[in-house]
């Protein structure tokens, strides 16, 4: 008998389906009693406690725990408790993927709670896309995901820009000059900053991205003085932007005249480069320490309580918070039989909360949330100002730079 | 024109800056032949030092350097005499221990302080700018470049007129001529190395105004310095002086026409380049050997 080469990938395919169906009968029931054995519930923790952005994942890793053990004292989710299984990725994107792997293959946990960079998400979505498992991704980013595995409870940029860029423009003038780090999420932000120039008739007298970790910045500020930009808009990241921010002051530039208007400064910046060379500047986010809200109140009590009376909280730790309260929420609307991940992805669309920042929502549509942009000025204490808050909420478009596609539940869908 | 001698400024302040950083590293591994590759972590000390004198007692910056220097020098004594000294300077193994000793500070500052950026304040008496030309510059950064200038001078006289420096130059010609003259070689490396150390330290509490402060702050330093070492060539204190200004306008200057990235890329090729034509670098100090 010859078996031809299309033959012989019928039969696979065939004994692959046949496996497909057979089989997880048995391992889903597994998995189910393992998912929420012994009133116990495994989530993952991956936030890097090691290298480069330890800086920043130390406290969305701080958030994160803080949020689970008020959930476990205040009895757990229907009687069970979460049992957080924090690893360590070290910064490395590869080691990202490499303890994805183990969370969700060895550990079984029902969800991963992790990532700060987009590389390290990146890294990690073959992972929960293969295993069909759930992530759940706090930061801020730059759009154009559609995962049916990741929950995304950071701004994208039409909730960071939509508001900031007329604002700036109306306040300060047109001229615009765009600094960020040499990475995607920088250009990204870029592209969508002038498309929205474009439409006010902005302009945009340069456009310019530095290596990471870059602290030089004095060929930059020269640039500025000779551009006389109205606003200088930055996505510089990590440490660059303390060294930026304190060059900018020690060249003598004033922030009333060519503010720095950012997307990724948080009070956890402000506090590394120091109030006075701060002060004047504009960040957009959804979610400010100084908000005033009773829910955020209580979180920033209990985060100092929990972690130190200096510690700050800022736009990505608020949002490590309130998505494990989602988590919670999403499953308590499931029996104990039926915690899988997918299960829990369906749960949380349209899930609901009032969260430190406002009353926030999952997109149904596309797993991102929505959430209220404001605008504020940082001061020289080393907190901020919020000058424009948004009167209602919006809705996450993660495509919004693309006007041909969109995401959906189906998936990403493009427009011809 | 006014922009051409803004660049110049910009790039003297970017190459003081190297100097500063570099100057340590010089003395050790044109000296002693020791590729320190735990430099970036005595920068990052010198720098936590800062922050340690400014938060916890309340000293300026300027008060506090010669504490810096000391403490970041007995640091480095400590390594030189416990770790470098067992293993009597080999190059190849000091690399492997410097890097371990390096990796070892780096977790230590984040275990002991945390790994939140740390914050310096710039002194208050040199927080505006001032003209240099007519061109407005900040003061902190005349005055680093006025630091980094005097610090060479100091080490260039510590190591062509003073004893200790006579005796180092004697033992880098012949380390076992030198200790049959009765120059005990084991002090003077260990005394280099500190002093090398305590300048990293120094450079590191002095960049840490206009930069950010945090447990691996020095990975960048290192590369930094090593690439002014070896354009400048070993052995060479004004070989040193020289590359740290030629690099600082060189990528100052192409960092404003082009952009920083390609600064970066265009100053380490130039480097790779010139070192496979000139291995000794640009300027070789005389030694017979």
């Amino acid at each position: 008998m010859s078996i031809s080469r299309r033959t012989l990938l019928r039969n696979t395919a065939a004994l692959g389906a046949f496996a497909g169906a057979g089989l997880p009968h048995i391992w889903i029931k597994n998995a189910d009693l393992a998912y929420a054995a012994g009133g116990e519930i495994k989530v993952g923790v991956l936030f890097s406690l090691t290298g480069t952005t330890a800086i920043i994942e130390e406290s969305l890793n701080k958030a994160t725990l803080l949020a689970i053990e008020e959930i476990n004292a205040a009895g757990g989710i229907k009687g069970s408790k979460i049992v957080p299984i924090v690893e360590d990725p070290a910064s490395d994107p590869a080691t990202f993927s490499e303890k994805a792997r183990k969370l969700v293959v060895g550990d079984k946990c029902v969800s991963v709670f992790g990532s700060y960079t987009s590389a390290s998400r990146k890294a990690v979505l073959p992972v929960f896309e293969r295993q069909n498992n759930l992530y759940w991704y706090p930061t801020l980013y730059e759009g154009r995901e559609c995962s049916k595995n990741v929950i995304y409870t950071g701004a994208v940029p039409n909730q960071q820009q939509d508001e900031f860029v007329p604002w700036l423009v109306k306040k300060f003038g047109k001229k615009f000059y765009l600094i960020g780090s040499n990475y995607i999420y920088p250009k990204e932000e870029n592209n969508y900053c002038k498309k929205l120039l474009e439409k006010l008739g902005g302009e945009v007298v340069a456009e310019e991205y530095v290596p990471l970790g870059h602290s030089e910045f004095s060929s930059v500020i020269n640039k500025i003085r000779s551009t006389q930009p109205n606003v200088i808009f930055s996505t510089v990241v990590g440490d660059s932007v303390v060294a930026l921010h304190r060059q900018y002051k020690a060249a003598g530039l004033d922030p009333e005249k060519m503010p720095m208007a950012s997307l990724t400064t948080s009070e956890n910046e402000v506090a590394a480069m120091g109030g006075e060379a701060a002060a004047g500047h504009f960040t957009s986010a959804p979610y400010f320490m100084v908000h005033k809200s009773p829910e955020n109140e209580k979180f920033v009590e209990a985060y100092k309580k929990r972690w130190g009376a200096d510690k700050v909280t800022h736009f990505v730790s608020e949002a490590c918070y309130f998505q494990t309260y989602l988590f919670k929420q999403a499953v308590e609307k499931l029996a104990t039989s039926d915690l899988t991940p997918p299960n829990i992805r369906d749960a949380v669309k349209g899930q609901e909360m009032v969260a430190p920042q406002g009353k926030v929502r999952i997109e149904p549509e596309n797993l991102h949330t929505w959430l209220w942009p404001k605008i504020a000025q940082a001061k020289s204490n080393g907190q901020f100002e919020i000058l424009v808050e948004a009167k209602d909420w919006l809705k996450p478009v993660p495509y919004a730079a693309y006007p041909g596609q969109s995401c959906t539940e189906k998936g990403l869908v493009e427009k011809s | 024109m006014d922009q051409f001698i803004e660049q110049i400024v910009t790039g003297l302040s970017i190459g003081s800056i190297l100097l500063l950083v570099a100057l340590g590293l010089s003395i050790i591994y044109g000296s002693m032949g020791i590729i320190n590759l735990a430099h970036g972590e005595f920068v990052m000390l010198g720098a936590y030092a800062a922050w340690v004198f400014h938060t916890y007692l309340g000293l300026g910056l300027l008060a506090s350097l010669v504490p810096i220097f000391l403490v970041v020098a007995a640091f480095g004594w400590v390594i030189e005499r416990y770790v470098l000294s067992l293993l009597n300077n080999r190059p190849l193994d000091t690399i492997l221990a410097t890097w371990g000793v390096g990796i070892m500070l780096q977790q230590a500052v984040r275990l002991m302080v945390g790994s939140e950026l740390r914050y310096v304040q710039l002194p208050p008496a040199l927080s505006d700018s001032m003209s240099v030309f007519g061109i407005p510059v900040s003061s902190y950064r005349v005055f680093l470049f006025v630091v980094s200038i005097a610090l060479f001078g100091a080490t260039w006289l510590l190591m062509n007129r003073t004893t200790v420096g006579m005796k180092l130059r004697a033992i880098i010609q012949d380390r076992s001529v030198a200790a049959s003259f009765g120059i005990n070689a084991k002090r003077v490396y260990a005394l280099t190395f500190a002093y090398g150390a305590g300048l990293a330290g120094l450079a590191g509490a002095l960049v840490s105004p206009l930069k950010s402060v945090s447990p691996d702050m020095g990975t960048g330093y290192v590369v930094d310095a090593f690439m002014v070492v070896v354009l400048g060539g070993v052995q060479s204190l004004a070989g040193t002086v020289a590359s740290a200004f030629i690099l600082g306008e060189l990528s100052g200057g192409i960092a404003f026409l082009q952009n920083d990235t390609v600064a970066k890329a265009i100053v380490l090729l130039a480097i790779v380049v010139l070192i496979r034509f000139r291995p000794e670098g640009l300027f070789t100090a005389r030694v017979r050997a």
